[in-house]
């Protein structure tokens, strides 16, 4: 890699003008990993999450292994999963991608599903059963309803999380706006345009995404307008 | 995969492996140096004016937007933009852009957590000292400081597990970057480079991993008698809200 001072304009706008598809598709991807991952990971998390209240001891050894997932670093994750799993074709580096994803979901997504399935008051549920509610009734219907406020609080972290981290899996040849970032710093002289626009892309993707989730979230829950 | 897991064995047992220029111990004095000086950094710049703020009970709404500010930036695109503002101003790629970018990440986890940690010291307890007749100085470093380490602890643990995270990205740059060297060079090689792939991410969890567990015997050390340290499950939601 050679590096030189050079007198490149810092951002050039015609650029972006020639690469708006190009953009537009590395948007996209980057998009559909992160939905994959927030998919998969909330899945996994509501099971655990039910798992863990309906058997207690369960909770320390869920919470424990997820924390253990988060501290390892990303770049780590992927190197681990990546010789196992292959990084020779598309699937394969998208399923090495998504492990690592996906397990930094978890803790969080756990944690707010735990923090709100155990608020939602005693009565309220003891009043369900009485009606008749089964027990999983009581789950769709009245916990995950009342739980809603903070377990959205808890997917919009997540999400601003996996955007940045998506920005990684471009180390293992995946497309996503990490692509354009180390794209501008590969080239012969570093491009900053590529890189500017990388970076902006993927912050303005995490704040929309917080904003939707944010917005979604009072609509689903109205009541709980003034928590979130 | 046995075959595999044996190049991995014999990757470690190469010539100058442990020792060389380029060898692990080499690489985890680096890593190690590349993630404690930021720290150091961001502790020193990012606690007083966090902790006086938080006595004042002032600023919680740029608290919040740090906070907010922080998680929206990818750690990865913050390193390569410092990378290029660095070589524009005719600097080396090598050690600085990372310090930069991890000085930059560690601050809001430390920030935040001492200001809440001081700002959200019990009123009551913080009336009796001043009716005591303590001055401002005794309540800060005799109530609010004591009260609040625990969470100021937890702080700077979240900021180290993220700083640790971001270092092995710094050997995208250059020959830096500690143990991260070895996955970036693997990974830029194929499948031939998938035993030091593995390898090197071997050595960055277990490194993590053992960072992470001798601060909380540290935390424990430091903590002051009667003060219950966060456990590790608390730490780490805390981890990920921040």
């Amino acid at each position: 890699m050679t590096v030189v001072a050079q007198e490149r304009p810092f951002f050039d706008w015609s650029w972006v003008v020639r690469n708006v598809d190009q953009i537009w598709e590395q948007t996209l991807e980057h998009l559909s990993l992160t939905g994959f991952a927030l998919g998969v990971g909330l899945v996994i998390s509501i099971l655990l999450a039910v798992l863990a209240l309906t058997r207690p001891r369960t909770y320390e050894p869920i919470a424990s292994v997820s924390g253990l997932l988060y501290t390892i670093p990303s770049l780590a994750v992927f190197a681990l999963v990546a010789p196992i799993v292959g990084i020779g074709t598309f699937a394969e580096k998208f399923v090495t991608a998504e492990v690592a994803l996906v397990s930094y979901t978890l803790l969080i997504l756990v944690r707010n599903i735990v923090t709100g399935l155990r608020g939602v008051p005693a009565e309220t549920k003891e009043a369900a059963v009485g009606m008749g509610y089964t027990p999983g009734q009581v789950l769709r219907q009245i916990e995950m309803p009342l739980a809603l406020p903070v377990i959205v609080a808890g997917v919009r972290i997540a999400t601003v999380t996996v955007v940045g981290l998506v920005t990684v899996t471009s180390l293992l040849g995946l497309g996503g706006l990490g692509f354009f970032i180390l794209n501008g710093l590969r080239k012969s002289i570093i491009f900053p345009t590529e890189i500017i626009v990388g970076v902006l892309l993927s912050v303005l993707l995490a704040a929309l995404l917080d904003v939707g989730l944010l917005w979604l979230g009072r609509r689903l829950a109205p009541w709980a307008k003034a928590r979130t | 995969m046995i075959d595999f897991l044996g190049q991995v064995v014999m990757w470690f047992m190469e010539e100058g492996r442990w020792l060389g220029p380029d060898g692990i111990v080499p690489r985890t004095v680096e890593h190690l140096w590349l993630a404690a000086l930021p720290m150091g950094i961001a502790i020193i710049v990012a606690t007083p004016v966090a902790v006086w703020l938080g006595h004042r009970r002032i600023g919680e709404f740029s608290v919040n937007a740090v906070v907010n500010v922080g998680r929206a930036i990818p750690s990865f695109g913050l390193l390569i933009l410092a990378a290029v503002f660095f070589v524009r101003a005719g600097a080396g790629l090598e050690f600085w852009p990372a310090v930069v970018t991890l000085v930059a990440l560690a601050i809001p986890p430390i920030f935040t957590n001492a200001y809440t940690a001081i700002a959200n010291a019990p009123a009551g307890t913080v009336e009796a000292a001043r009716g005591m007749g303590l001055t401002e100085r005794e309540i800060l470093w005799r109530v609010e400081v004591p009260i609040g380490e625990p969470v100021i602890l937890a702080g700077i643990r979240i900021s180290l597990i993220q700083v640790l995270a971001t270092v092995p990205l710094a050997a995208v740059l250059a020959s830096g970057g500690g143990l991260g060297q070895y996955v970036v060079r693997g990974f830029a090689q194929g499948t031939p480079g998938r035993a030091e792939v593995f390898a090197g991410a071997v050595l960055i969890a277990i490194l993590t991993l053992v960072v992470d567990w001798l601060f909380t015997r540290v935390e424990r050390a430091l903590l002051p008698p009667g003060v219950r340290r966060l456990s590790d499950t608390e730490v780490r939601a805390a981890a990920a809200i921040s």
